[in-house]
């Protein structure tokens, strides 16, 4: 056993530690060098889920439930990998609007609604006391088997006067130290930064308390985890607690509890708090995603085996498995253990304690008192300037005021409970808020009736089917209704409502909750549609991704204002000085010098509105904005119409979208299609230039010896007479490609005539060689002819034909060797095609000039020895072969002679032409 | 002293009336068929003019043009290039490359041989 002051000492050192991790918190905040800006310090906090309840309840729940305590961390896990979407659109909508709790949340969705502001408050009030009952029992238990009071003992203290009660104490305490956690001083957003670094540092240390117990459990009193489970195994009692059924549950009450706990983590006020208000990045949640479930899988590995283990050592009710934690160490003389796994609780509790009740003391504050106080004209008009220092104490009254509640009920009910059935409550409760948080973001036509009839049906079938029954258990209301029904009605029995069995208790409750709250929500809401007010902040929550962090909500106002009714309107409630920078920052981001210089617009209205919501709630900013402006409310309509110019606007961005992309494709064509062009001209201008060097080299021949006879009388007749004849030779070569220029022209251009007839290519080929045989002979060369006896009929224009073999058989004559030049001329065909070879023994092509011949005005050959010729015969007799589906080469090597060859495609059904050629020969 | 010409042309025909033309002004002429061979010669006979065709195979005359005035030896030898190519471009290629002076084709045989006669004088 320890002394009572060693204890109390040390969670005095262990709360003043975490005042200072506090404290450091904000001192590094103010500096701008937040520690919490990390997701592993947003991860941490999210771990606040983890209370007093998981703590000692999760051993007491798998040691009479087994597995079943495992629904409450399968939903958070389960919520956070498939809803954090719907988590970071809450994010993202609590920072656009400056939300600052769920209450504000639903109020502002439904037009800013003061009385759903304060029913939603209210329910989180009455629904979130007995967890935070839950907690103090906790701690007091806890304190009392250290100290080693015997259970009789205990209850007998709680027995007695209120004020002897250490509990009570434990309650003031905490609530003294929330005041000095979360309301040193009112801030916009309502973010509390040394409160965030101070929860991360407890999440790690239960983590650490409860491994440590775990591991002392499992491997020092026990030989490890099989140890452990063979030996419950081996144990008639125990073995049960491995099944789904074997517990007395159903699957239905497992799906019940997965949901509620899913719902719980998203909407229970301390986890909206620090998901939702205290996060810094959206980028952070995704880390949490992943992180916080597995923290939920470290802090539950031990559950069983601390549970199974209690069991086996100390037996099934000997001793109250929620004090398990604390007894096992205890009982095996580890005093310290047990002093660290006390504190580890104790940091369970208090992390929950003050989160919730800053969260509940923001909604009490801003929801239900300030609506209240501004009914006052007399306040609205109050002389005090300042009413920071007002809302503060409102907020620290609200702390005060919700521990005293929870330490009542704890007194009134806390002892018929477990843990876990006390915070079952709880959940239900909070998940209540479900239908109008998750309609309101997804959903444009929830009104604020229909939220309200939700909430209100939910929260009175909640208190009717859960809360009274948890007093009626605990003595404090006459057990009757229970058994027999209100008013002796069997089908109004709280636990078997309209006679539906077979539930337990909470998915009974949550069952019918739902049912009427969803019923109630869906049915009020579609008997009207929304008002303009209404519209407006449904388009804000729905379409928050859409509009982007910057966009201005402000086109739903229509009024006129003044600077000098706004600033101090703001400084009443967020303090002088913090009202001028919020406003100098304002003027600086609309590039204004001073604050007086800035226009009252939609804008600055909005602006000022939002930072109000941040420190009193949207509903009053609302309230309080509207009392120093004058406005114009607008109709369904206007809102509607304003709704269409943006989704308008919207659509025609999108045109104006499409039609920049098409420009720029046409933009990409026109480039392609300009550079295709540029390179045409490029071409055409050499081809050009080519032209005119080839014109002009001959016509240079024939200017000088024109001139020089012109000039010259002297010159003999010899001369005279070699110099004509040059210029007539000249000048037949200017003709000659002149004409070919033109023929080359016509082709390309594709005006070129085609008289297509059936050829006989052996007849052609024979008549081309024969017209070149005295060429030939005048160089002194043979001509070998080699013709097949028949050749299928080409259907091409004759003449053109002649054209090709006349400049392959010129060119022949042209390169073999003076006096011992040999020419073949070939005609072959097969599978489908003519060939025609013209093989010569002149000096051959090299291979580099072999690719270039076909060019025009690139002639081969050695250029003194080369004979005359346009540099357009090859290119000409190349467009007229492909013209007509062939191809036309050259093989060679240097020295060998060179081989032209073409082929040409038969038609279709040139295979019986081919035969009626051959008779026709013979 | 006589003065040296050399003819550089790859066309048959421009080379002989160049010849006359130059024969009859009482100036030594030899010839050279392509580029390469220009710039042998060039070296071999230090040329007073080389009349100098553009476009010929092997060897450019504007290579042959760089060649010879990059080297000092032969900085004595004059040039004046002829080409078929009438651009402007081509005009302040040559002059460029060092060609003391360039004419188009086709030319006027008058104008080329007092031409050849003011750039042999300028000495």
């Amino acid at each position: 056993m320890l002394s009572g002051g060693l204890i109390v000492s040390v969670s005095f050192a262990y709360l003043l530690l975490l005042f200072a991790v506090a404290y450091f918190g904000d001192r590094r905040a103010d500096q701008g060098r937040s520690i919490i800006a990390n997701p592993w310090t947003y991860a941490l906090s999210l771990a606040v889920y983890c209370t007093a309840w998981t703590y000692f309840g999760s051993v007491g729940r798998a040691a009479s439930g087994g597995v079943w305590f495992l629904p409450i961390y399968l939903g958070p896990t389960l919520g956070f990998a498939l809803s954090w979407l719907v988590i970071l659109k809450m994010i993202r909508i609590a920072k656009t609007y400056r939300i600052t709790s769920i209450a504000d949340f639903i109020a502002s969705r439904y037009g800013k609604s003061h009385l759903l502001g304060g029913l939603v408050s209210i329910i989180a009030v009455v629904g979130t006391v007995p967890y935070i009952a839950l907690q103090l029992k906790a701690i007091s238990s806890g304190y009392a088997l250290l100290i080693g009071e015997h259970d009789a003992a205990y209850r007998s203290i709680h027995a007695g006067s209120w004020l002897q009660d250490s509990t009570l104490y434990i309650a003031l305490l905490l609530a003294v130290f929330t005041v000095l956690f979360g309301t040193r001083h009112l801030d916009a957003t309502e973010r509390h930064e040394g409160m965030v670094a101070a929860i991360a540092f407890e999440s790690v240390v239960k983590l650490v308390a409860f491994l440590a117990v775990g591991l002392f459990v499992t491997y020092g009193l026990f030989d490890g985890f099989g140890d452990i489970f063979a030996r419950a195994y081996a144990d008639a009692d125990l073995a049960g607690l491995f099944t789904l059924d074997g517990a007395g549950g159903s699957y239905g009450g497992w799906f019940a509890l997965t949901l509620l706990a899913m719902l719980s983590v998203i909407f229970l006020p301390r986890q909206f708090q620090v998901t939702v208000v205290e996060n810094v990045n959206e980028q952070h949640l995704r880390r949490a995603t992943w992180l916080f479930p597995a923290y939920l899988l470290a802090i539950n590995v031990f559950v069983l085996p601390i549970a199974l283990g209690g069991l086996l050592l100390f037996g099934q009710g000997a001793v109250d498995p929620d004090t398990f934690v604390l007894t096992l160490p205890l009982v095996h003389g580890q005093k310290w253990l047990a002093l660290l796994a006390f504190v580890g609780g104790l940091s369970a509790s208090t992390g929950m304690v003050i989160v919730e009740t800053i969260a509940l003391s923001t909604m009490v504050c801003n929801d239900l008192v300030m609506p209240l106080l501004l009914r006052l004209s007399r306040f609205k008009q109050a002389a005090s300037p300042d009413l920071t220092g007002l809302l503060l104490a409102i907020r620290r009254g609200a702390i005060l005021l919700v521990l005293l509640l929870g330490y009542v009920y704890f007194r009134l009910a806390g002892e018929a409970y477990a843990l876990v059935a006390i915070g079952l409550i709880s959940f239900a409760a909070v998940a209540q808020f479900a239908p109008a948080m998750l309609g309101g973001m997804y959903w444009r036509g929830g009104t604020r009736e229909g939220a309200l009839a939700g909430l209100a049906g939910g929260f009175l079938l909640w208190t009717y089917t859960l809360l009274l029954p948890s007093f009626a258990k605990s003595g404090w209301l006459d057990p009757a209704f229970l058994e027999h029904g209100l008013f002796g009605l069997a089908w109004l029995k709280p636990e078997q409502l309209f006679g539906l069995q077979g539930l337990d208790n909470i998915s009974h409750a949550l069952f019918w909750s739902m049912a009427a709250n969803i019923g109630c929500y869906v049915l009020v809401s579609v008997l009207r549609s929304p008002t303009g007010q209404e519209a407006s902040q449904a388009t804000l929550f729905v379409d928050v991704f859409r509009r982007g962090q910057t966009a201005m909500p402000a086109s739903f106002w229509r009024g006129s204002a003044e600077v000098s009714d706004l600033l101090p309107l703001v400084a009443r409630f967020l303090g002088t000085r913090r009202a001028m920078d919020a406003f100098n920052d304002y003027a600086r981001t609309r590039g204004v010098a001073h604050v007086q210089e800035l226009k009252a617009d939609a804008g600055l209205v909005h602006f000022a509105e939002t930072l109000l919501a941040g420190a009193i709630g949207s509903a009053s900013a609302r309230v309080m904005v509207s009392s120093v402006v004058q406005e114009e409310p607008l109709g369904l309509d206007e809102v509607m119409n304003i709704l269409d110019e943006a989704s308008q606007v919207r659509a025609y961005s999108h045109q104006l979208e499409e039609k920049s992309r098409a420009l720029q494709a046409a933009t990409d064509e026109l480039r392609r299609a300009n550079e295709q062009l540029k390179e045409l001209d490029r071409l055409k201008d050499d081809f050009m230039s080519s032209v005119t060097h080839e014109l002009r080299t001959p016509l240079t021949s024939i200017r000088a010896f024109s001139e020089m006879l012109h000039d010259d009388p002297r010159i003999d007749l010899a001369e005279r007479t070699r110099f004509l004849g040059i210029i007539v030779s000249e000048t037949a070569r200017l003709t000659r490609l002149v004409n070919q220029v033109l023929d080359m022209a016509k082709i390309e251009s594709g005006h070129a005539e085609w008289h297509n007839t059936d050829i006989d290519m052996r007849q052609l080929v024979e008549h081309a060689v024969g017209t070149t045989a005295q060429l030939f002979r005048d160089r002194g060369a043979a001509v070998e002819l080699s013709l097949p006896d028949a050749v299928p009929l080409l259907r091409a224009d004759h003449d053109r034909m002649v054209q090709v073999m006349l400049n392959l058989l010129s060119n022949a004559a042209k390169f073999v060797p003076a006096g011992e030049g040999r020419v073949k001329v070939a005609l072959t065909h097969g599978g489908g095609e003519l060939r025609v070879d013209v093989a010569d023994n002149g000096p051959g092509i090299p291979p580099e000039s072999a690719a270039v011949i076909f060019e025009k005005f690139r002639q081969g050959g050695d250029q003194r020895s080369r004979p005359q010729g346009t540099g357009l015969g090859l290119p000409i007799s190349k467009q007229i072969v492909e013209h007509f589906g062939g191809r036309l080469w050259v093989t060679s090597s240097p020295g060998e002679g060179a081989t032209f060859s073409f082929v040409l495609p038969l038609a279709e059904g040139a295979a019986e032409s081919a035969a009626a050629a051959h008779n026709e020969i013979e | 002293m006589t003065k040296k010409i050399l003819i550089v042309d790859d066309e048959q025909n421009i080379v002989i009336s160049l010849e006359f033309l130059m024969k009859r002004e009482g100036y030594e002429v030899s010839i050279a068929g392509d580029g390469e061979e220009a710039v042998a010669r060039i070296r071999r006979e230090e040329p007073d003019l080389v009349l100098l065709d553009v476009m010929m195979p092997r060897k450019s005359g504007f290579e042959v043009c760089q060649e010879i005035k990059s080297d000092p030896a032969l900085k004595a030898v004059r040039i004046l290039m002829l080409t078929a190519k009438g651009r402007d471009t081509e005009v302040a290629k040559g002059l460029a490359m060092g060609a003391d002076a360039y004419m188009t084709k086709p030319f006027s045989t008058k104008e080329l041989v007092e031409k050849v006669r003011a750039m042999l004088s300028e000495r």
